[in-house]
């Protein structure tokens, strides 16, 4: 009976491949390298927390790239200070968020966290950091609710949707005209908040809101959706939510042909809502807080694409900020928790689009940020205006 | 509660459901058939499907098709179609084939029980995952626009599109044609004993592993059909592709009566319609509740399905 050894075989090969591509997948891009913390006073390992894969990952990816060539440029401006970086992969996913959290908490090298990247995983994420005293700063939860926690260790270098959702709303009726707006969202903490406030500001503002649902966006076919918004065809349609389920939302509306403006919060700003929407991406606006990529500085546009192999997106340049924010503080000896949550407190560092200073009580930032309006042409996300509300 | 809207885009969204729904039935053929010859759930199909759409991206690679093509014209369509549907069908059909020599017939062998290969149909989806996520990457690969969406006509305010009659007609022709097999030819003759009572199948000579590989292949070939016809539609595929698509296609596999060729088909379509019903008339967070409120309403007084567990039965 050669048929039991080999099927023992068979099992053992499958199973040792499963557990394999399982713990491959599943410790993902940790690369927690805790040595080199010893060295001199300003040697310290951050932490950055969010979706580097998924498909929301370009978002992730794009603060990772930013700390990461913060970083490069403070080691060799300070060549004794090493600074490690660890990176903590969430995916995006809420569900996977508690684990890693706890797993960022209990690693005792780490100091300081930017992130997490997104507000569903914050929200799950933020209560371990509290209990475990881990500072942490994210440039890109926009979700206003996130304040209202008295997270003290919680700080929050953006604005939030509820100066984009108005935002949103006041470009909607007053730059483009519109009459009659569909909102639609994703139906996650950040998607399903702004596009609330887009709601609620548009009906204030006399503008008809069409259509108003919560689209899955795991899910690939919008038809009906896009059936219901073509029973009242309206002048724009918003999304709340991330750049690939609304690149996808966009190409079967324009497929449909429904004619109406596309609009997206930041969460869509991203050159993967261009790659899923193809064609019907031309002419989509979309909105964000801070400097949008097209404006910012020549020489830090040259150096983060010498360093990452590709050009700077959204919340680049806010995660760069945030990265040397801390990394001023490192400079001054603050290499532990304690240290660092104080040296917050009072930290006011100019950034290249951000001031990073934080209001004491809220821990939100201490200056409005201005909200920026984007268009897709030729492919291309080119910003248009400022928009003041 | 938008009554206006179901009433208003009533045909329009039939159509659509019609669409979605031919795609779910034949990823649903899949299930249906391996459940009525070896009475197991293939959980690792979603990934045979997934294949599929990543094969049919890889022969419009092949074909030098750039991701942002101008759509093609007349008889270049029907080509790349059925050039890249065919590349789908044999990728799909052959990891079935594999799927099964490697992860169901050694325990078959060996007697275990159906929940170990259950246990084997899970790890194996996990796997064939996991292994597109390290290899393609886990972002979403867009595919080319192969046809333009055209406007055809407009029946009774419905939007009739020219790649959803394409997917409609080619679904429902590969099921006809599946029907007559199984229900006309000597190895659907095979096919229907061995569900019927592999025991008494195997004495009157039929040879038992060769009809299961044929099941298994004729899943995976309609596995390959739907995910080039699935790209048609969504033009962007990834590693987890297949989930979705997946538990549609045996919730339909459920609700026509799992095992029944024909009730893979009734389901599928009838989930994809109901679905977008529901989607209009209380908003797209309560498409998969309504669709699913009814499938358990269903098996409350079906638990069989709508057809019934049949293939051995089916008749001709």
């Amino acid at each position: 009976m050669p048929d039991h050894r080999t099927f023992r075989r068979v099992v053992a090969v499958m199973a040792v491949s499963a557990t394999v591509v399982a713990a491959c997948s599943s410790s993902k891009k940790s690369s927690s390298t805790a040595a080199g913390s010893s060295g001199g006073g300003c040697s310290a390992t951050i932490g950055f927390f969010g979706a580097i894969t998924g498909s929301e990952g370009a978002l992730g990816t794009n603060e990772n790239d930013g700390i990461k060539l913060a970083i490069s440029q403070f080691e060799s401006a300070n060549p004794s200070c090493k600074v490690n970086l660890t990176t903590l992969d969430s995916q995006g996913d809420p569900a996977q968020a508690p684990a890693l959290a706890q797993k960022a908490a209990t690693d005792t090298s780490l100091i300081a966290l930017i992130g997490p990247a997104f507000s569903g995983e914050s929200k799950v994420a933020d209560p371990i950091f509290e209990q475990a005293g881990l500072p942490n700063m994210t440039v890109s939860a926009t979700n206003p609710s996130l304040g209202t926690n008295g997270w003290k260790f919680w700080h929050r270098a953006v604005g939030t949707d509820n100066s984009q959702g108005p935002a949103a709303a006041k470009y909607l009726a007053s730059t483009l005209g519109a009459k009659k707006v569909a909102v639609l969202d994703d139906g996650s903490e950040y998607g399903k908040g702004i596009a609330d406030i887009v709601r609620s500001t548009l009906k204030t503002d006399g503008v008809t809101v069409t259509d108003s649902e919560s689209v899955d966006p795991n899910a690939t076919d919008f038809s009906s959706t896009v059936n219901n918004i073509k029973t009242t065809p309206p002048d724009a349609v918003f999304f709340g939510g991330y750049y690939q389920a609304g690149g996808v939302l966009a190409k079967q509306l324009s497929d449909a042909g429904v004619k109406a403006t596309f609009m997206g919060p930041d969460g869509v700003e991203d050159p993967g809502f261009v790659k899923a929407a193809g064609a019907a991406a031309e002419g989509a606006i979309l909105l964000a807080p801070g400097t949008p990529a097209d404006k910012l500085p020549g020489s830090f546009t040259s150096a983060y694409q010498a360093l990452n192999g590709q050009a700077p997106g959204l919340y680049s340049v806010e995660g760069y900020d945030a990265a040397n924010a801390i990394l001023a503080g490192i400079k001054a000896g603050d290499t532990t928790r304690t240290s660092m949550q104080t040296y917050l407190a009072t930290v006011d560092y100019k950034g290249l689009a951000v001031e990073v200073k934080f209001n004491p009580t809220t821990h939100e930032l201490a200056s409005a940020v201005t909200i920026w309006a984007s268009t897709v042409t030729n492919g291309q996300i080119v910003s248009k205006a400022p928009i003041s509300v | 509660m938008h009554f206006d809207n179901l009433y208003h885009q009533f045909f329009s969204l039939s159509f659509d459901g019609l669409n979605i729904g031919a795609i779910y039935a034949l990823i649903a053929l899949g299930y249906t058939l391996v459940y009525g010859v070896l009475r197991l759930i293939n959980f690792a199909h979603s990934e045979i499907f997934m294949i599929g759409t990543f094969t049919a991206l890889f022969a419009t690679r092949w074909m030098d098709i750039p991701a942002n093509a101008v759509p093609h014209h007349g008889i270049a369509i029907v080509f790349i179609l059925v050039g890249a549907g065919l590349v789908a069908m044999a990728a799909s059909g052959a990891a079935a084939v594999a799927l099964e020599r490697i992860a169901y017939r050694p325990l078959r062998r060996r007697g275990a029980s159906r929940l170990a290969a259950l246990i084997s149909a899970i790890g194996a989806s996990l796997f064939l995952q996991e292994l597109f996520a390290k290899w393609k990457g886990r972002d979403p690969i867009p595919f080319p626009r192969i046809m333009k969406k055209e406007h055809l006509a407009t029946v009774l305010r419905a939007d009739i599109r020219s790649d959803k009659v394409i997917i409609i007609t080619t679904a429902v022709l590969m099921m006809i044609l599946l029907d007559r097999f199984v229900g006309l030819t000597r190895l659907g003759r095979g096919i229907r004993a061995v569900a019927q009572d592999a025991e008494t199948a195997a004495l009157m000579g039929v040879d038992i592993d060769r009809v299961i590989t044929t099941t298994f292949l004729i899943g995976g070939l309609m596995a390959g059909v739907a995910g080039i016809l699935y790209m048609v539609y969504y033009e962007n595929t990834v590693y987890n592709i297949g989930f979705v698509p997946g538990i549609k296609a045996f919730t339909a596999a459920v609700l026509g009566g799992i095992g029944n060729l024909r009730g893979a088909l009734l389901g599928g379509l009838l989930l994809g319609l109901l679905e977008n019903y529901g989607g209009a008339l209380f908003g797209a967070q309560w498409k998969d509740v309504t669709a699913f409120v009814l499938l358990v309403v269903v098996l409350m007084f079906r638990p069989t399905g709508l057809l019934g567990e049949s293939l051995g039965r089916a008749r001709v």
